[in-house]
């Protein structure tokens, strides 16, 4: 798994890939941070975190297109499977590299909060539940990624399929408000993403959202690597 | 080393590899023949683990290769028909990379080394992959074969796109690593396969055609033993020549013998066939013996591996030779037609 960890970090850094993901991320964070925090006088950085929801929903997909796709293009991948790894192994070594990038992205609050320590009281709860709650919301946005990336020979259609399921995701909320019956549209609501992300950013750090996260993210890395042995005996 | 029993694989109803069987002992140089789409590469990388087979079984070492992947995946070296490169790395890193993979124990500079200058890329080991020839770029793939020295090697066409130069490199590393390690090949070149390997199995629509060296073959297949023979007699005139029939003829299980030209100064060729079953080439010796004759010249007719191939790959069912037909005469149109079915054909 450190092998493949290594690999793809380093992969990311001479694609290029690494570059844009951190830049854009940055540059909308700190948008985000300048309109939402600082420019409406506050110290509590959870309007920057409620809407870096759907910046990081298209961003992860970027991350996580080539991961399994271009392996299986370029035939990497018969390297890998023929070597004394296991699947799980191939899997998660991707898997915690992105995760890898996602933490120094979303890490840059911290350098945010610098600037809101000098100009007034940080309230420090909230910056890190909001930050472990992105981390687990990106968790779960990576292993879904990895997954769809697990399916197809095409970046761009990975990529595109990765947004377009985050986003199916993302409209959880809106189908479970038009769903007459009680318990289906429950059932919706819980699985909502983004119901359970904001959450976070209103101070609540519930526990079962936790465990949801952590559940999807090992889920899809498990179909990730379902998807990986089926294709052995195709 | 490897053993493989009742092989098969299914893609949808094709079948691309039926009941393939077949053993390598340790040291040995096997080389897989077979046009394209003959399912070569479906063997190999069942034989890998990359893909699972349909049913049968593979032992690498006596370790199957589907119950304990791991441990014998850590016993093969593979080369793909594509050999598996980042080409954003540069071969330092990416053998680095694949050192790692391997879990591999040995000294990480020598070895690297080691394996660099046997495949001749330490002079461009700090170049990027994506920049470097065809050529290098399967030397690479063949160091990273290489990397914690596994008893095994498996190579797909390990000189494909390669020029003239570069094929006689790797097929004299090919020999040098078949000293120490098993090494199973695959090609459709067949010079290739008759210099490096010890022995052949062709393959044929997925299943095993023939299993053997290049004679053995030769011979399960043409059930024939026609040889031409330049004896010197005693007398050194013509006389020799009918007195050398008649004793031939009388030898058990000769079916036709016929004096030839002259050819050195009182000595004759002879033209000789036995039946199926007769090799006579020792009670000949005797027969010589005997007379005090001397046995100048013996030069069987059997086929050479390329009628072979053409035939097994491009023969319908009957391979037999018409009596009076030289195997040599109708090649031209076999070797032209089989490069159109080459050509032609599928992918693996």
């Amino acid at each position: 798994m450190g092998a493949i960890y290594r690999r793809e970090v380093g992969a990311f850094f001479t694609s290029g890939v690494a570059y844009v993901f951190l830049s854009v991320f940055y540059l909308l964070s700190g948008y985000f941070f300048y309109a939402g925090v600082i420019g409406s006088g506050r110290t509590d950085t959870s309007p920057m975190f409620s809407s870096m929801f759907l910046i990081i929903l298209f961003l992860i997909p970027i991350l996580t297109m080539r991961l399994l796709s271009e392996e299986k293009k370029n035939k990497t991948d018969q390297g890998l499977l023929t070597a004394p790894v296991g699947l799980w192994d191939i899997v998660l070594g991707k898997y915690f590299a992105a995760l890898t990038l996602f933490i120094i992205a979303e890490s840059v609050v911290f350098i945010y909060s610098i600037f809101l320590a000098v100009l007034g009281e940080v309230v420090w709860t909230t910056l890190l539940g909001n930050y472990f709650a992105m981390l687990f919301l990106g968790s779960a946005f990576i292993a879904v990624g990895l997954f769809i990336s697990s399916l197809t020979e095409n970046q761009m259609a990975s990529a595109v399929a990765s947004m377009l399921a985050l986003f199916v995701l993302y409209l959880f909320d809106s189908f479970a408000v038009n769903i007459s019956n009680e318990y289906i549209s429950k059932a919706i609501t819980s699985l909502s993403f983004y119901s359970r992300y904001i959450e976070f950013t209103q101070g609540i750090f519930s526990l079962p959202s936790v465990v949801f996260f952590l559940s999807v993210a090992f889920l899809f890395n498990f179909f990730t690597v379902r998807v990986l042995d089926k294709r052995r005996w195709g | 080393m490897i053993e493989v029993k009742n092989l098969s694989k299914k893609y949808g109803d094709k079948q691309a590899v039926k009941n393939i069987s077949f053993k390598v002992e340790q040291g040995e140089i096997l080389g897989f023949l077979g046009p394209n789409g003959a399912g070569k590469s479906t063997t190999m990388n069942m034989l890998t683990g990359y893909i699972s087979s349909t049913s049968g079984q593979v032992l690498v070492d006596g370790v199957d290769i589907f119950e304990d992947p791991k441990k014998a995946k850590a016993s093969i070296g593979y080369l793909p028909e594509i050999p598996p490169l980042y080409i954003d790395m540069t071969i330092d890193g990416y053998l680095n990379f694949v050192y790692d993979l391997k879990k591999c124990k040995l000294p990480r500079k020598a070895h690297l080394k080691d394996v660099c200058d046997l495949c001749k890329i330490t002079h461009v080991k700090d170049r990027i992959i994506k920049n470097l020839s065809k050529g290098y770029r399967q030397r690479v793939g063949l160091a990273q074969a290489l990397i914690n020295n596994p008893p095994v090697l498996i190579l797909d066409e390990p000189t494909v796109g390669l020029d003239p130069n570069q094929i006689i490199e790797i097929r004299t590393l090919i020999k040098k690593l078949g000293k120490k390690h098993t090494v199973i090949l695959s090609s459709h070149i067949l010079p290739e396969i008759q210099a490096v390997c010890d022995r052949i199995i062709i393959i044929n629509k997925g299943e095993v055609a023939a299993d053997g060296t290049a004679d053995e073959i030769a011979r399960q297949l043409t059930n024939e033993h026609k040889m031409t023979l330049r004896i010197e007699g005693t007398t050194k005139t013509s006389a020799d020549k009918e007195e050398i029939v008649k004793a031939i003829k009388s030898l058990k299980g000769i079916k036709y013998v016929r004096a030839d030209m002259e050819r050195e100064r009182g000595i004759y060729d002879y033209d000789v066939e036995a039946d199926e079953k007769t090799d006579i080439r020792c009670s000949l010796n005797a027969l010589c013996r005997e007379k005090g004759w001397n046995i100048l010249m013996l030069q069987l007719s059997d086929l050479t591996l390329e009628d072979i191939f053409l035939r097994i790959t491009m023969g319908e069912n009957d391979v037999k030779l018409e009596p009076n037909e030289r195997p040599r005469i109708n090649l031209k149109f076999e070797e032209s037609s089989a490069e159109e079915a080459e050509e032609n054909g599928g992918n693996e």
